[in-house]
């Protein structure tokens, strides 16, 4: 979070293998490897977290709690309901029941600048760069507390020049450090992919987080970029920040996460430190399924089961838009 | 045929209080579409608030000017308020959906016979404006410049129109580049972005409508003033998409698109209107192809053609920046 760190430190940090000895992960270690189970010290907490899509049953998560400080990472197979309950918990969409606190405060139906001004902000699967604003102007957009956008301050420039001064110097710092200070004039529309996603998360870092909650960091991101991300990630949980992240890719999972919790079909069915999460049997049987090579698992049979597991890709659309009337305008 | 009338004609009506009448609507637009990304195709129901407010006030409850003044602004927020408040959650369509369906239905239900005692139904109000005249400092007569003259009455309505496109493009210009318009141009580019962020998005555009919709009912007013009479009738959808394509003209997202636009929009179609007249007169095109009566509509037409030549050619508008407009929707 600090950005005056000396590049030393900051090289040091990066190394991906910089969990195992991660205070947070220590902090852990007495945790049981069980779904829902209580950490010593939870950051955001859920609980009963109900969401339908009609008949489907996207996410239904009785206890969640993350733990602060540390990295926690959100598996699951297309579908399982991770990016819903992102959703959920930005404010980006509505549970049906269920309630959750961050930091102590409840959380539950906070619309999503709201729960972003409690420190909890997100970033997006598809990183959602402003293209027709200055790589710095995406950035000084996220500077909290501005007087200067409040309308009738706004026309009067002396009322918020130095603020301003102040977020485009911590704007221009963040932006060396994720080397994107070379295009920083640039209109954030010409980024490259990978560009986006650094910027993204730059940008975030400009609301002055608490907790960061990234969906997907490094999807479809080249594998130099995609360490360098994930070297920026632990750096920032180094610096006291809490990270949750949705990732697919399990070498990036077990590389950088403290914790690891595991979704299914709406459910969470295991959670534990990442190095014994690969053997738990109801991960694997998330992951590769029971219904093709075990007769009588729950999918073969016409259960409600059935409907949620032929309809992940539906789901997984669902989850980046999840209704109809909520503007989220999906890019895809 | 009289080449000085045509030019005559066109400068006058390219700096003529019409065209400082639209520019300023436009920039209330320019506003909402340019800078926030609202598809408001009702721009035309803020004008007929803003112009009704203040006649009736005059015409009809013996008001005096300025409360006229005040009702038209106030009527522009509540109707600005009234179709935010349902729709600026929702995708951008609704709102184009509902804000041309409400001109439409205010147009209608202004000319009603059950609204007649106080809005003059189909027949509108006159005598209102007398306050305004009053305030005139030029002395009657008429004045000019080379080829350009304009009636004292005109001439004030023309240089109160200007002076306020002047002041309104100044407060637009500070507005827009202060952080207040950078959430509004975020909001534009992708409103997950800054809610995710911890900005009100539901606020910013709310703001945008309201201030947009005021500036509409300005040139309503001043619409009322310069015709000296308010009809139902002159307000109806049309006027919005003069305003869009004037808009699309001058370049939308910039400060001085509307008012370039504005100006270029009145030369050229009163250039056309006047030099088809003429050229029919002369006799260089025959009274069968294209009689006097159809120089109305075809002058719009040839804008139509026009317009569509500028979108190929040049779709950022005159001042709109291409660089831009290509990065739109990445």
């Amino acid at each position: 979070m600090d950005a005056d760190q000396p590049p030393a430190v900051r090289a040091s940090a990066s190394a991906v293998s910089a969990h195992s000895a991660s205070a947070a992960a220590g902090r852990l270690a007495g945790t049981a490897a069980e779904p829902g189970v209580r950490k010593p010290d939870p950051l955001l907490v859920l609980d009963g977290v109900t969401r339908t899509f009609g008949g489907l049953v996207a996410v239904r998560v009785d206890h969640l709690e993350v733990q602060r400080g540390a990295i926690t990472a959100l598996i699951g197979p297309n579908g399982a309901g991770k990016t819903t309950l992102f959703n959920i918990v930005s404010g980006f969409d509505r549970a049906g029941r269920g309630s959750w606190s961050f930091d102590g405060h409840p959380l539950t139906g906070r619309p999503a600048h709201r729960v972003a001004r409690q420190g909890l902000v997100r970033t997006f699967q598809l990183p959602r760069t402003l293209s027709r604003l200055t790589v710095r102007e995406n950035m000084m957009l996220a500077a909290a507390g501005q007087h200067g956008e409040r309308l009738l301050s706004a026309v009067l420039r002396p009322l918020w020049r130095r603020q301003e001064r102040e977020a485009g110097r911590r704007a221009d710092e963040l932006l060396e450090r994720f080397r994107l200070g070379g295009v920083r004039d640039d209109y954030a529309g010409t980024l490259s992919g990978g560009q986006r996603k650094l910027l993204e998360l730059a940008r975030v870092l400009m609301v002055r987080p608490v907790m960061v909650l990234l969906d997907e960091p490094v999807a479809g991101v080249n594998p130099a970029l995609s360490q360098s991300l994930l070297g920026h990630i632990t750096e920032l949980r180094d610096e006291g920040l809490t990270v949750c992240f949705v990732e697919h890719d399990m070498d990036v999972v077990m590389g950088i996460s403290d914790w690891v919790a595991v979704m299914a079909d709406g459910r969470l069915v295991a959670e534990g430190p990442p190095h014994t999460i690969g053997q738990n049997p109801a991960v694997v049987d998330a992951y590769l399924g029971r219904r093709h090579d075990e007769p009588g698992a729950p999918g073969v049979e016409p259960t409600g089961d059935q409907s949620t597991g032929d309809q992940l890709t539906g789901d997984k659309r669902a989850g980046d838009q999840p209704t109809g009337d909520e503007p989220t305008g999906d890019k895809e | 045929m009289d080449f000085s009338v045509i030019v005559s004609d066109a400068l006058r009506s390219g700096i003529g209080p019409i065209a400082a009448i639209y520019a300023l609507a436009a920039m209330g637009l320019n506003l909402h579409f340019g800078y926030t990304g609202l598809l408001n195709f009702g721009q035309v129901g803020f004008m007929l608030v803003g112009g009704y407010g203040l006649a009736v006030t005059v015409a009809t409850y013996d008001g005096s000017m300025w409360l006229g003044v005040l009702s038209g602004l106030g009527c522009a927020i509540v109707l600005a308020l009234l179709l935010g408040a349902p729709t600026l959650r929702l995708r951008a369509d609704y709102l184009a959906i509902t804000t041309i369906a409400a001109g439409e239905t205010l147009r209608l239900f202004y000319r009603s016979s059950w609204a007649e005692p106080v809005t003059g139904g189909v027949f509108g109000l006159q005598r209102f404006a007398g306050d305004f005249y009053d305030l005139n400092p030029i002395p009657r007569g008429t004045y000019g410049v080379w080829l350009v003259e304009f009636s004292s009455q005109d001439l004030w309505v023309l240089t109160v129109g200007w002076g306020l496109v002047v002041v309104v493009g100044t407060l637009l210009a500070l507005l827009v580049h202060s952080p207040w318009g950078r959430v509004i141009r975020s909001i534009r580019e992708d409103e997950a972005a800054p809610r995710s962020l911890g900005k009100n998005v539901y606020a910013y555009k709310m703001q945008s409508l309201v201030l947009g919709g005021v500036l509409g009912a300005v040139a309503g007013m001043l619409q009322a003033i310069q015709v000296q009479s308010v009809n139902p009738d002159s307000y109806d959808p049309a006027v919005t998409f003069f305003l869009y394509t004037l808009l699309v003209l001058g370049g939308a997202g910039r400060i001085l698109g509307p008012v370039v636009g504005s100006i270029l929009f009145w030369f050229v179609l009163t250039f056309l209107d006047s030099a088809l007249r003429q050229a029919i007169g002369a006799g260089y095109i025959s009274p069968e192809l294209i009689s006097t009566s159809e120089v109305g509509a075809v002058r719009f037409a040839l804008v139509g053609l026009a317009l569509m030549l500028l979108i190929v050619f040049r779709p950022q508008g005159i001042l709109g920046s291409r660089k831009e407009m290509l990065l739109s929707g990445r």
